[in-house]
């Protein structure tokens, strides 16, 4: 498709591509792939007084096996995985059915739903979690006058100070906050599938549920793919919705930390503990991996396997 | 379940109630979308006391106040951090639309060696979060001499932000008819004239998509702004409020307005632009 500039053969040296992809190229480079890499080979030394040596592997399995380092680790590995399940399994079917509801034909007001439930999104974590941080205060009391309303009452707790239920907590915040993203992504998808389709279907005696499964929801996965690696990355990378309402040490008792966290903690230190560089690139470098392993599912296996379901 | 009644058989019966059980399920999560916004933003004009006597009422004549607004500006240097928030931004996605449409156009127009292997690396940039690298940025930044300066957090941001740019102009660029570039060439128009007379002026509405989508991550960052400019006058509007909210935490009059502060700018902006968001969205251009 692309032709080869034809002034190839008399140029010696192609000086307008440098000036096309030069700059930018440079300062991808130098500040995002330069950076990456370096800190997986950083991962690779130990740094003791100012010199730093080459140790192979010794600190992941210093993470993963040491016991002043492992507990941590596998706690925030495993609230992430608890993190990304509430999204999954929360944010995005509300996501679907928010976006099915506003694709249906005819609706009025359907573009002041959508601007309007989409508003938190562009808002910053960082304010979304001193907002909802007020919201649940005990002291103000907003969210438990409102379940004593309903009859509820008795079930309100302080549930950001509790170990039992913060992490919970905070992934719906999170989850109120982004449900806009799958709701946007899947409608734009429902609103080009082509209405011939939707009427065969209704002609051969379909009813509107048997449409909705058989018809759009095969059409809709590739979207309900890619929100979800989308969820994956944002969620394993996820850090000031934590910091902001519970600070670094991810309170109470670690209940909430992160790998987002985690990685902040183990790069800068925190209460007695000195900060290292070298454990804080084996984190990100773990990071990493689980994120490359994520991308690389959803490339391979999900990805593939939908095809046949496409035009 | 009320919510699937849409996809349950429609009997005659049912067609006036099920658009109104539509309307009910929309506006009932409108209403929890908002909720918690509204509040905050109306309880900042409220004095204390009434911030806890009444939180859902509006504010009248005898409860309403500024002193929360007045505390903010006076304690904290809001319209600085707004200014840094502003230049960053602008400056980011300035230069993010400039150089990443130029490599777009570079990558889809014309065949040289690596072309394939530089693609590649964009792409990969879309996936893979920059802040895992923040080790070595923040090294690479002190030898720079550029820790707590604007200048770092734009170079981080643009490095942020041209993967998406890229892929995004790359799509675009595709769709431009190779008659436009053949007959200016048969004119012998430089290739730079051809850029940036003929192709640029052809991306604005692509590039309108990705302002936005560069914009939001840029504006509402913490992580960066925390690890390299934490200081006070390279301080930026999302990590002042977090500062000082941390800072002010039992005056609930500045908090809410340090708050409110924060939000009603980016709302207002919001309304104004989310025809066009609205549209980069369902447009498809992030597929």
């Amino acid at each position: 498709m692309n032709p080869s500039n034809q002034h190839d053969e008399k140029k010696p040296f192609p000086w307008h591509l440098v000036f096309f992809l030069g700059p930018g190229l440079l300062i991808y480079v130098i500040f995002s792939v330069y950076p990456l890499l370096d800190t997986l080979v950083l991962s690779l030394y130990n740094e003791q007084q100012g010199q730093s040596h080459f140790v192979g592997l010794q600190n992941f399995i210093t993470l993963i096996t040491d016991d002043a380092w492992s507990h941590a680790f596998w706690n925030a590995l495993s609230n992430n995985f608890t993190f990304f399940a509430i999204h999954m399994l929360v944010q995005n079917p509300i996501g679907l059915i928010l976006a099915v509801l506003l694709s249906s034909p005819k609706l009025r007001l359907s573009g002041t739903y959508r601007t309007l439930i989409f508003m938190p999104t562009m808002l910053s974590v960082v304010i979304i979690g001193f907002v909802w941080q007020l919201l649940l205060s005990p002291i103000w009391g907003i969210s438990e006058n409102f379940l004593y309303s309903i009859g509820l009452g008795e079930y309100f707790d302080a549930w950001l100070g509790k170990e039992s239920s913060a992490l919970i907590t905070l992934a719906f915040i999170s989850v109120w906050q982004f449900v806009g993203i799958p709701m946007m992504l899947i409608y734009a998808t429902l609103l080009n599938i082509p209405d011939d389709i939707v009427d065969a279907s209704v002609v051969d005696g379909a009813n509107s549920f048997q449409t909705f499964w058989h018809i759009k929801l095969p059409l809709i996965l590739p979207t309900i793919a890619m929100v979800s690696i989308l969820t994956f990355v944002a969620n394993f990378n996820a850090f000031e919705l934590i910091y902001a309402v519970k600070g670094a040490l991810a309170g109470p008792n670690f209940s909430t930390d992160l790998m987002g966290t985690f990685f902040y903690r183990t790069f800068f230190g925190f209460q007695l503990q000195q900060g290292s560089a070298s454990m804080g690139a084996a984190v990100a470098t773990l990071m990493f991996l689980i994120i490359l392993v994520g991308v690389m599912l959803f490339l391979f296996f999900i990805q593939r396997r939908i095809q046949r379901f496409q035009f | 379940m009320k919510l699937f009644s849409r996809f349950m058989p429609s009997s005659g019966m049912r067609q006036v109630p099920k658009s109104v059980t539509i309307h009910a399920v929309l506006l009932a999560y409108t209403v929890i979308a908002l909720f918690p916004i509204i509040v905050v933003v109306i309880n900042s004009f409220k004095e204390r006391r009434a911030i806890f006597r009444d939180p859902l009422g509006l504010p009248d004549s005898s409860s309403f106040t500024l002193v929360g607004f007045e505390q903010v500006l006076l304690r904290s240097d809001f319209g600085l951090y707004s200014w840094n928030s502003l230049v960053v931004t602008i400056l980011a996605v300035g230069l993010v639309l400039l150089l990443g449409a130029m490599a777009a156009w570079a990558l889809t127009e014309y065949k040289f060696k690596g072309n394939l292997l530089i693609t590649f690396l964009f792409a990969m940039g879309i996936m893979i979060p920059i802040r895992l690298g923040t080790v070595s940025i923040l090294s690479l930044m002190v030898n720079l001499n550029l820790v707590n300066t604007l200048t770092a957090l734009v170079l981080v941001y643009i490095a942020q932000g041209l993967p998406l740019a890229v892929y995004i102009l790359s799509e675009f660029v595709r769709t431009i008819p190779k008659e436009l570039t053949e007959a200016a060439r048969c004119d012998s128009v430089s290739e730079y004239k051809i850029f940036f007379c003929v192709i640029l002026p052809l991306l604005k509405p692509a590039m309108a998509t990705v302002a936005v989508f560069t914009m939001i991550p840029i504006w509402n960052d913490l992580w960066f702004p925390l690890i390299l400019a934490p200081g006070e006058e390279t301080r930026t509007i999302t990590l002042g409020v977090q500062q000082f909210v941390g800072q002010y935490v039992t005056d609930w009059n500045s908090v809410l307005s340090a708050l409110t502060l924060a939000i009603v700018p980016v709302l207002i902006l919001y309304t104004i632009f989310s025809r066009q968001l609205i549209r980069g969205l369902t447009s498809g251009a992030v597929k």
